[in-house]
């Protein structure tokens, strides 16, 4: 059930205040699309990023980690297996979000068109990238640095222009935000519900994007992995 | 007479951490068919060194060799034919102990699994356990479940961590007796840690001892006892751990 705590509660929050700020007439823009597609496409970011970190530290808080790790498991089969874990929850979260905002506010998400879904593949694979790289910390530092798992994409949040387009931030922001994978979904997506215009720049620069820090994450990972053997911690991380 | 083939070779094992060296240059060989008993007090080196058996610690210089082969070449090949339980070590508690089983017999890529659980429950008396939540085991039946674990891919070695810390006598016994019952019907190799010596005395064959870092005695518990002019291997253990007083 914790899973979908927080995606409900938000949606809830988030959907009332679009209806109210439609309710409003400020500036004719479609208020409720905006917002809601705004946050079930940060929800996905956030539950993606969580799902594989906090897979990880469910393991260390059941004492389980040696009992995997002296299996023939590979440590890129362990991380393959909680990107799946993390898929299978982002789906049952999704689809309860999903349904409870049509229900609600009458708000389909599909009306944004399945063109979407390279902007949401790529989200998914920069919220696994982050869970990756928050797992990587904990490996490092132990549980002490366990809060990482519920709330490293927090940090990214107002970089990501979710909620306001990026030329609502300060110049220096605005250049940590272009770097951002998840800065070029959300623009994408406001782009597609503005005007109607599928924008390839934006995929474009998701993708290179991606690509960087998934690499860059991933050898960060296994620098990681490989430092903590050698420290002896595997074994210590509670 | 044959000689047994060495299951586990160890050279020169060294472990620093930083400026403490928590393992020295530690040499020794377990042979097939084997109990060992891995001894030593508190901070000796036995988790360290069995962690490097399972490379879960990465040595900072030596060598060690299981089944012939070098661990560093053939990580996953070696770690198929081997397994490990410990007293500290849980299950996730949130999964039935069958769920437990065959998520670990999958890891291991076990056929026939359902069989095979239902073989390991019949041998540790823990078919009615099976559709319990892991959580809500005993320590003695906690242990039960984990040995089953520990022997859910047919092991030709197992590493075993203080399997019987925590448990009351009776358990502890009969846990005893399962593992020479292990040992008996399907052969295998044990490595084990104990602090308990009269449990190490029943049922190992030779003994290791450990202590700062170094190995400094190895035999039969009998012949350490007649080593040492002592009643019994306890009186073994704390002069080898108080440098030679009593």
């Amino acid at each position: 059930m914790d899973i979908f705590f927080w995606p409900v509660t938000e949606l809830l929050v988030w959907g009332f205040l679009s209806r109210y700020l439609e309710g409003t007439g400020l500036g004719g823009v479609n208020v409720v699309t905006v917002l809601l597609g705004a946050l079930i496409f940060w929800d996905l970011l956030s539950q993606s990023q969580r799902a594989v970190s906090v897979v990880f530290l469910e393991e260390v808080w059941e004492r389980n980690l040696l009992n995997i790790f002296v299996t023939p498991l590979k440590i890129s089969e362990f991380l393959v297996s909680t990107v799946l874990i993390g898929l299978a929850r982002i789906m049952l979260v999704g689809v309860v979000i999903t349904i409870m905002a049509f229900f609600l506010y009458q708000f389909n998400i599909f009306q944004l068109g399945f063109a979407l879904i390279p902007f949401v593949v790529n989200l998914l694979l920069f919220g696994w990238a982050i869970g990756l790289f928050a797992t990587a910390i904990i490996l490092r530092f132990g549980s002490a640095a366990q809060v990482l798992a519920f709330g490293l994409t927090f940090l990214l949040q107002p970089f990501s222009a979710v909620f306001y387009p990026v030329s609502a931030l300060p110049q220096m922001a605005q250049y940590i935000a272009y770097l951002l994978p998840s800065t070029h979904v959300f623009e994408g997506m406001r782009q597609v519900i503005n005007t109607g215009v599928f924008s390839w720049q934006q995929l474009g620069w998701t993708i290179i994007a991606n690509v960087v820090f998934i690499s860059l994450i991933l050898w960060f990972f296994y620098s990681m992995f490989a430092n903590v053997k050698e420290q002896g911690r595997l074994m210590k991380l509670d | 007479m044959t000689k047994k083939k060495a299951v586990i070779e160890v050279k020169d094992l060294t472990k620093k951490f930083g400026g403490f060296t928590a393992v020295d240059k530690i040499s020794f060989s377990v042979f097939s068919g084997e109990i060992v008993g891995f001894l030593g007090p508190n901070g000796a080196g036995k988790t360290t060194t069995i962690q490097m058996l399972l490379d879960l610690v990465t040595p900072t210089s030596g060598m060690v060799r299981m089944f012939g082969k070098d661990m560093k070449k053939a990580r996953e090949e070696i770690l198929n034919r081997v397994n490990f339980s410990s007293a500290y070590v849980a299950m996730p508690y949130n999964l039935k102990v069958w769920e437990n089983l065959a998520t670990f017999g999958r890891l291991y890529g076990v056929g026939n699994l359902k069989q095979k659980i239902k073989e390991l429950a019949d041998f540790f008396e823990i078919t009615d356990l099976l559709p319990k939540m892991t959580g809500s085991l005993s320590s003695g039946q906690a242990t039960r479940v984990n040995l089953a674990k520990a022997l859910i891919n047919d092991p030709e070695l197992l590493l075993l961590d203080e399997p019987t810390a925590s448990l009351d006598p009776d358990v502890a016994d009969k846990t005893r007796k399962l593992l020479l019952q292990i040992q008996k019907e399907k052969g295998v190799t044990v490595l084990y840690t104990s602090h308990n010596m009269v449990e190490v005395e029943e049922i190992c064959n030779r003994v290791v001892f450990i202590n700062k870092g170094k190995i400094t005695d190895t035999g039969t518990p009998g012949e350490l006892v007649k080593k040492y002019g002592h009643k019994d291997l306890n009186d073994v253990f704390l002069t080898i751990v108080r440098g030679g007083e009593n």
